[in-house]
């Protein structure tokens, strides 16, 4: 990862607008979700008086069927979203990645065994092991959070094994090699700072994909349970209210709509800016 | 070609063997012991060892394994811990909805991303392309069940266009009224197979048009429109192929969170109650068939690339 690098990523970012819209949206997410208690209302306060009150100047947001308000349920949610997708993606990288190293590095029947064992795995429908899971594990946080990665890990290990393979085959990592550098040595100071822009597009990638989990997930009641509110628990409480108050089902599903969207656009800018040759081939 | 076939075939049993172990394993692990569904108030110790004796329960793991594969492959995928019904019964029962519902929805999906795809990739960069990208990142972003409950809104209680719930109005039998309630279940799914498939399509049309093909029908004066419908359709159509085939595990598991919010009557809501009744049998033999139809579905989207593509040659 060299300095030009990175200043093309920069300019990558800068000049695209939907990428600036993305990191807009996801800075006042992530602010708006650690400065929650600034909302001004507890998210958990109750009141019978004004129950499904409509957005409006008291209540940004509105009020939901407990009379609680809407704004600060929905900035507390996004605390656990988001927490949950970094997480998740954080155990996911890290899994992955050392299995791909491995896998892709040392080769032979150890790689054999490995990428045997992820064909399998991948083959079984990964929605029904989460709900599967989800059961027999008591559906808190941090379960959900191990949940998820254990289901993400797969994909980062395929990814990282096939850039390794190319690393590998490179003459700094050959000269290292015939220089009697331990394979530790090498691993660590030649192929790990290669798998940087592939780790970090991976990760941007899999935020998304861990937070979409989490949302399904707690839609249909596996996930985080009340009354912690995450964006999907809010939207299945929603469903109940949809004729009498739509604006409970609008608010969470566009935070998670807009959310995955801008991991998602700043994934592919990413994917980009680290590999200028992909689009000016 | 028969041999890259039978070397596949090769490869994919030792793959279902494997997923049936674990299968095998979660029921084994799952909490819970199953004989005792079985077991009545009034009933006797010993009475509770016979039935554990009569299950087969009291064998050691490895023996339980293959006597429960024995009966795998004679179509025994076990019975209900609820309802005591056999288990491929009830999946084979809600099979053609989920499969009309999947079918249907990959083929409007199919039908859209193709168009759509080559325009976007012929004019790269234009607003056309920026327009369908937009698309295709919000189909990949939103959430489907979010989707689902604002069409509901909009076209069941707003508009009373389309019923929200269920797959048939109670008391009328007509295919008219099968399709009403299709719609915004299909509408949704497909919504999400179309964006992923537009950037599939989108990608390889951008790489189809620097094949020395194009330059030549260019160099022959063809126009540009001829060439995208006529000659690059044809390459492009191919991995569609190999979309096709990785869907094919979707056809069943995908479905649950639509099914469950529409009320379809598929095997994804069958495999939500499951869950919820905590029925390991039932979720371990939709896990199992879904399972299934996706290794299917991958061997026979690599068979049919082969015979349309014979540059191909499937590798190890």
């Amino acid at each position: 990862m060299n300095r030009s690098k990175w200043k093309n990523l920069k300019s990558e970012l800068f000049t695209n607008g939907l990428g600036v819209a993305a990191l807009i949206i996801l800075v006042v997410f992530t602010l708006g979700a650690i400065f929650a208690f600034l909302s001004g209302h507890d998210p958990n306060a109750m009141d019978a008086m004004n129950r499904l009150t409509p957005p409006g100047s008291a209540h940004w947001f509105g009020t939901d069927d407990y009379g609680r308000d809407y704004l600060a349920r929905a900035l507390y949610g996004g605390r656990v979203s988001l927490l949950v997708g970094f997480a998740s993606m954080i155990v996911a990288t890290v899994i992955g990645v050392a299995v791909g190293v491995i896998s892709g590095y040392f080769g032979g029947w150890l790689d054999n065994l490995l990428m045997r064992m992820l064909d399998i795995i991948m083959s079984i429908p990964s929605f029904l092991i989460l709900l599967l899971l989800s059961v027999f594990l008591k559906p808190s946080v941090g379960n959900i959070i191990i949940i998820i990665a254990l289901l993400m890990w797969m994909s980062v290990a395929r990814v990282i094994r096939a850039e390794t393979l190319t690393i590998k085959e490179r003459e700094y990592v050959l000269y290292a090699k015939a220089s009697g550098q331990s394979a530790s040595g090498i691993i660590w100071r030649h192929i790990l700072p290669g798998l940087i822009p592939v780790t970090i597009v991976g990760a941007t990638n899999n935020i998304a994909s861990a937070i979409m989990m989490e949302s399904s997930l707690s839609f249909l009641g596996f996930g985080v349970q009340p009354p912690n509110a995450t964006w999907g628990s809010m939207l299945n409480s929603a469903q109940g209210y949809i004729a009498q108050a739509p604006y409970l089902a609008l608010f969470p599903g566009l935070m998670i709509l807009l959310t995955v969207l801008s991991f998602n656009v700043l994934g592919d800018i990413l994917r980009v800016g680290f590999e200028p040759k992909l689009i000016r081939r | 070609m028969r041999q890259l076939i039978v070397r596949r075939l090769a490869q994919t049993i030792p793959m279902l063997f494997f997923v049936s172990v674990v299968c095998f394993a979660m029921i084994k692990l799952a909490p819970g012991d199953p004989v005792l569904s079985f077991v009545t108030p009034n009933m006797h110790a010993d009475d509770i060892e016979r039935i554990r004796h009569n299950l087969g329960l009291d064998k050691p793991a490895y023996i339980q394994y293959f006597i429960w594969l024995g009966e795998l492959v004679q179509g025994n995928f076990g019975y209900s811990l609820v309802n005591h019904q056999p288990v491929l019964d009830q999946i084979l029962e809600r099979l053609p909805a989920t499969a009309g519902l999947m079918g249907s929805a990959i083929a409007l999906a199919v039908l859209l991303a193709v168009p759509l795809g080559l325009i976007a990739g012929a004019n790269r960069n234009r607003w056309v392309d920026k327009l369908v990208n937009l698309i295709a990142y919000i189909g990949i972003s939103v959430p489907l069940f979010w989707l689902a409950i604002l069409l509901m809104y909009l076209f069941a209680i707003k508009l009373h266009l389309l019923p929200s719930m269920g797959m048939r109005t109670i008391g009328v039998e007509s295919a008219v009224d099968v399709l009403k309630h299709g719609i915004l279940p299909c509408t949704v799914l497909a919504f999400g197979f179309l964006a992923t498939y537009v950037r599939y399509i989108r990608s390889s049309t951008i790489g189809q048009l620097k094949e020395e093909y194009v330059q030549i029908q260019y160099a022959f004066g063809s126009k540009k429109s001829t060439i995208l419908f006529r000659h690059v359709l044809k390459h492009v159509l191919l991995p569609v192929i190999t979309l096709l085939g990785m869907s094919m595990g979707d056809l069943v598991a995908g479905a649950i969170v639509t099914e469950t919010v529409f009320s379809w009557p598929g095997i994804g809501s069958l495999g939500m109650t499951a869950v919820r009744g905590m029925d390991y049998p039932v979720i371990m033999g939709i896990t199992l068939f879904s399972s299934l139809m996706l290794i299917i579905g991958n061997l026979a989207a690599d068979i049919l690339y082969s015979f349309v593509d014979p540059r191909i040659k499937l590798k190890g």
